[in-house]
C-alpha cells in the first residue's frame, strides 16, 4: 500500500495470533503489498482476546488482533469450502512469498504445502513458523506462546530466587520471532532476485527463542552451572536494582558498572561519605553488601517521584531507567513522542486508537503506517477484484456460495 | 566461511554487546561479517580471558555465543592510520554496523555522509538505547534500564515486589535483531534500485515491541495492566488465573484456557485427574466450551485449581509433560538449561552443534542457527580469537604489503 523500501513485494499471509502477523506487518509497514488471509468459519485467536474498544467484545474491536494487521488487506475466506482453491490459486500466482504458522500438516491438507506452491510458481517463497519447527517428534505438539516461555527456559529465569518462578509477561517467546522472521523473508527475497530460486523457510519458534538465552544454555555446556533466577541482581553491575519510588507502584532502574559511578550516586543521593565507606569500596565489596546498598538506595528513591530520580541520576550519568506502563509509554514518554512511534489510525468499529511503528526508521525509506487492521473480510471485494482479477460476476458467486463470507 | 552463502555481502561489524547478536543473525545468513576491535580486543568480550570459575564469564560467554559466525581484525579506528584504512575496508563492504553513542562516528570523521563518500553503495546501522535524536538520545542505558524503558519490567514479576528483568540480558537481542532485519530491508531496496542508506535502531522501541496487548489495554480499554507474579493476565479483567503450578520436581506451566482448542485440553486434562480417582463434583461438572474465561469470577477459578494443583503435585515435570502430549493437553514443563539441553525435539532437529574452540577444547551443545532454508539449517563456526584474520584481511583483502602491515602494527593500529 505504501510507496517505499518493499514496495512490489506480494505476500499472502495465512499466519495468525502473535509471532507471524507481526513479522508481516514489519513488512507492510515498509510498503509489501499483503493480503491478509483469515479463516472465516474460525476466527483467530486474537480477536477473541480483549482489549476490545470499551471493553465490549466483538470480532472486529479487539486492539490485540487490529495491532499486528496494519497496512494489510483483510480476506475471509472458508477455507474447507470446496471452492476456496479457487480463490487460493489465484493468491498463490500472485503472491511472491506465502506466509504461515499452523500446525506443521495443515496447510498440506489445504493443497498449500511448499510441494503444492512450487508446482503452481517454482520461485515461491513459503516462510513456516511453528512452535517445534516443521520437522521432528513434537513438530505438532499443540500449545501457545505462553506456555513455551516456560519450555524455552523464560519462567525459571524470571522471578525472585526466594520464591516460585514467574516469567516475563505473556506469549514472550512470540516476541523473540519476528524480527528474525523478517531477516529470514528478506534473505530468501535477495536471494532469489540474484539466483532465481525460492526456498522454504522453517523457523522453530523454540529454537529462535533459545538463541535469546545462548549464554545461558552455554553456562550449561561449558561449566555445568544450571542458571536460574536471580531477581535483579546481575553479575557485572552492582548495585543493579529497580527500586520503589514516591506513589503508587512507581518505580525506577539503576546499574553502577564502576568505582566512579558509584562514587557519582552517592552524591546524587546526598550521601557522599557512602562512597569512601570501606565495605562499599571496591565491586567486590558491594557485591558482599548489596543487599544494605538496596536498602539505602530505596530510602532515597522512595521519597522521589521515579521520573525525578531517573532524570536525577542521568545528568550525573548514570544509567537509569523508570519501570514504564503502558500509560506511560503512550502518554509520558518524550522520547517515543519524539520519534512518532505512536501512529494513530481510524479503525471502523476500535475507532481512533495507536499502532506503533517498527523500531527502526530507514533514512530514505521511512515505514508508513497508513491502514488500520481490517474487519474480518474488510476487503474481499477489493481484493478479489482489483488484485485477484475476478469478474463481477465471479465475485458475486464467491460470495453467495459462501466461499467468502 | 563455509556457511550457505543465502547472501553475498561483506559486513563491518563496530558494534560494542549492544548490538553484538545483528552481525551474528548476518553471519548465519551467509554474510562474511568482520568485526572490527580495538588491538586487544573489546574488553567486555574477551575470549581469551575465559575462566570456567570467574564471576565474569558470561561476558565471555556472550562472545562465545553471538560472536560465530564472524571473522575478526583489529583496528585502533581512532588514529588517523587507522581511519584511513577503515575506510578501505568500507570501500569493500556493503554494510556498517556501529553501536556507539549518538554521534561518535561523526566525532570520528566517520559519519554515514563521511563514508558514502568513500563508498556510494554502503548501508550504515546504528544501533543506539534511544535512537539517534530526542530527548533520551544521550541517556545512560543498562539493559535493566531499557526493559524497564520499553514497559516489559512493569509487567513482570510478583505483583508485591519489584518488576524484574529475565535474568539474562534480553533488550539488547531485540534491538539487534531488530537491526538486522532492517538491514536486510535496505539490501534488498539497494539491490532494486541502487539507493542505500542510513538506519537508525532504538533499543527501546524493539523492547516495547515484546509488549504483546499492555499499551493497547491502555489506549482502549483505560486499564493499566500490571505483573501477576506466577499468575496470568490481560486475558480476563474478572479473575487472576494460575499459570505455573508446583509439582513434585518443579514446576509446570498450564493455563484454563478460551477457544475450541482451550476447551478441548481442559476437558481432557480434568479426565486425567478423574482417572487417577481424585474427585471433585464441581471440576467435573464444568462444560468447558462454556466457560468463558473473561467473565468467570475468582471463586470459580480457585475452586478449579483446588483439584488441578493437587493432582499436578503428585507428579514430576516428565510425567506431566509425557501425559499431557500423549492426552493433547496444553502443558508444558517450565525448563532449565539441563532439560532443554536433554530435549528430544531439538535432539531430532539437529539443533545443537559441535564446535571446536582453540582454547576450550570442543563444545558440543552449542545453540545452532535458527535459519532453515529449503530443509538445510545454517552452520555455526566458532567466534574469532581477536584479530585472528588480520593477516587474511589486512593482506589478502586490501592487498597490504607485508612491510606495511608489520609497521601498522608496530605502530598500534592493528
Amino acid at each position: 500500500m505504501a510507496g517505499n523500501a518493499l514496495t512490489g513485494v506480494k505476500v499472502a499471509d495465512l499466519t495468525w495470533s502473535v509471532a507471524g502477523p507481526l513479522t508481516v506487518k514489519f513488512l507492510a509497514d515498509h510498503g509489501a503489498e499483503v493480503i491478509h488471509v483469515e479463516s472465516s468459519t474460525r476466527p483467530e485467536l486474537l480477536r477473541v482476546l480483549p482489549p476490545f474498544r470499551d471493553k465490549k467484545p466483538g470480532l472486529n474491536r479487539s486492539a490485540y488482533n487490529a495491532c499486528f494487521n496494519n497496512n494489510k488487506y483483510g480476506l475471509s475466506l472458508d477455507m474447507n469450502h470446496p471452492r476456496a482453491k479457487e480463490v487460493l490459486q489465484r493468491l498463490i500466482h500472485w503472491a511472491d512469498v506465502v506466509t504461515e504458522n499452523f500446525s506443521p500438516g495443515v496447510m498440506g491438507k489445504w493443497g498449500l504445502s511448499y510441494e503444492d506452491l512450487v508446482r503452481i510458481k517454482p520461485e515461491m517463497i513459503m516462510f513456516s513458523t511453528s512452535q517445534m519447527g516443521q520437522t521432528g517428534p513434537r513438530a505438532k505438539v499443540a500449545a501457545y506462546g505462553t506456555q513455551l516461555v516456560s519450555l524455552a527456559g523464560f519462567t525459571n529465569l524470571t522471578g525472585w530466587p526466594d520464591r516460585d518462578p514467574s516469567g516475563p509477561y505473556g506469549p514472550y517467546t512470540d516476541a523473540t520471532l519476528p524480527h528474525v522472521g523478517v531477516a529470514a523473508i528478506m534473505t530468501a527475497l535477495i536471494h532469489r532476485r540474484r539466483t532465481g530460486k525460492g526456498t522454504h523457510i522453517d523457523i522453530s519458534q523454540f529454537e529462535t527463542a533459545l538463541n535469546f538465552i545462548s549464554p545461558i544454555l552455554l553456562d550449561f555446556a561449558v561449566n555445568h552451572r544450571v542458571a536460574t533466577r536471580k531477581g535483579n541482581r546481575c553479575s557485572d553491575s552492582v548495585p543493579h536494582g529497580v527500586y520503589r519510588c514516591r506513589g503508587e507502584d512507581r518505580w525506577c532502574a539503576i546499574a553502577i558498572f564502576s568505582d566512579e559511578e558509584w562514587g557519582r550516586l552517592c552524591q546524587v543521593m546526598g550521601r557522599p561519605e557512602l562512597a569512601t565507606v570501606p565495605r562499599f569500596a571496591s565491586f567486590q565489596q558491594r557485591r558482599e553488601n548489596e543487599d544494605e546498598i538496596d536498602r539505602l538506595i530505596s530510602e532515597w528513591t522512595a521519597e522521589r517521584a521515579a521520573e525525578e530520580v531517573m532524570c536525577r541520576l542521568q545528568e550525573a550519568g548514570i544509567a537509569a531507567g523508570v519501570a514504564q506502563t503502558g500509560k506511560d509509554l503512550l502518554e509520558n514518554d518524550p522520547e517515543l513522542a519524539h520519534r512518532h512511534f505512536f501512529r494513530e489510525l481510524e479503525h471502523k468499529e476500535i475507532g481512533r486508537h495507536h499502532y506503533e511503528a517498527p523500531p527502526f526508521r530507514l533514512s530514505k525509506t521511512p515505514c508508513e503506517l497508513l491502514t488500520p487492521g481490517p474487519c474480518m473480510g474488510e476487503h474481499n471485494e477489493t481484493v478479489c477484484k482489483k488484485i485477484l482479477g475476478f469478474s463481477d460476476k465471479e465475485y458475486n458467486d464467491l460470495m453467495a456460495d459462501r466461499v467468502l463470507r | 566461511m563455509q556457511n550457505k552463502r543465502m547472501l553475498p555481502y561483506r559486513v563491518l561489524d563496530l558494534c560494542d554487546r549492544k548490538g553484538i547478536f545483528c552481525g551474528r543473525i548476518l553471519g548465519d545468513l551467509g554474510c562474511d561479517v568482520i568485526k572490527v576491535e580495538k588491538p586487544g580486543g573489546d574488553p567486555n568480550l574477551n575470549l581469551g580471558l575465559f575462566d570456567h570459575d570467574s564471576l565474569e564469564s558470561e561476558k565471555s560467554l556472550l562472545g562465545l555465543a553471538y560472536n560465530a559466525n564472524k571473522r575478526s581484525i583489529t583496528l585502533a579506528i581512532e588514529k588517523t592510520e587507522g581511519k584511513e584504512i577503515f575506510k578501505r575496508l568500507v570501500q569493500k563492504a556493503d554494510v556498517v554496523l556501529e553501536s556507539f553513542p549518538p554521534g561518535t562516528m561523526a566525532g570520528l570523521g566517520l559519519s554515514y555522509e563521511e563514508l558514502s563518500k568513500v563508498n556510494p553503495s554502503l548501508v550504515m546501522t546504528s544501533i543506539t538505547p534511544f535512537g539517534q535524536s530526542g530527548p533520551y538520545r544521550d541517556f545512560k542505558a543498562a539493559d535493566l534500564t531499557l526493559w524497564c524503558l520499553g514497559g516489559m519490567a512493569y509487567v513482570s514479576g510478583d505483583p508485591d515486589r519489584a518488576p524484574v528483568q529475565v535474568s539474562s540480558p534480553q533488550s539488547y537481542l531485540h534491538g539487534a535483531a531488530a537491526a538486522a532485519a532492517a538491514t536486510l530491508i535496505a539490501l534488498y531496496y539497494r539491490e532494486l534500485t541502487g539507493e542505500t542508506q542510513w538506519i537508525d535502531v532504538s533499543i527501546q522501541e524493539a523492547v516495547v515491541h515484546t509488549l504483546m496487548n499492555v499499551v493497547q489495554f491502555w489506549d482502549v480499554s483505560g486499564i493499566v495492566l500490571k505483573r501477576s507474579g506466577a499468575f496470568r493476565t490481560g486475558l480476563s479483567t474478572a479473575a487472576n488465573q494460575r499459570l505455573i503450578w508446583r509439582c513434585k520436581d518443579g514446576y509446570v506451566n498450564f493455563p484454563i484456557y478460551a477457544t475450541a482448542g482451550g476447551a478441548q485440553s481442559n476437558a481432557k486434562l480434568v479426565r486425567w485427574v478423574e482417572s487417577e480417582g481424585i474427585r471433585d463434583e464441581y471440576l467435573s461438572s464444568i462444560q468447558w466450551e462454556e466457560f468463558d474465561l473473561s467473565t468467570a469470577s475468582q471463586e470459580q477459578f480457585d475452586r478449579v485449581e483446588g483439584s488441578i494443583g493437587r493432582f499436578f503435585k503428585s507428579h514430576t515435570m516428565d510425567e506431566l509433560y509425557q501425559g499431557a502430549i500423549e492426552r493433547g493437553i496444553m502443558l508444558y514443563p517450565v525448563y532449565g538449561a539441563k532439560e532443554i539441553r536433554e530435549d528430544p525435539q531439538l535432539m531430532a532437529r539437529g539443533f545443537w552443534s559441535n564446535v571446536d574452540f582453540p582454547e576450550l577444547g570442543e563444545v558440543t551443545f552449542f545453540p545452532g542457527s535458527p535459519f532453515i532454508f529449503s530443509g538445510e539449517r545454517q552452520d555455526i563456526h566458532r567466534a574469532p580469537l581477536i584479530g585472528e584474520h588480520n593477516e587474511d584481511i589486512y593482506r589478502g583483502v586490501l592487498g597490504i604489503s607485508k612491510e606495511e602491515f608489520v609497521t601498522l602494527k608496530e605502530a598500534g593500529v592493528i
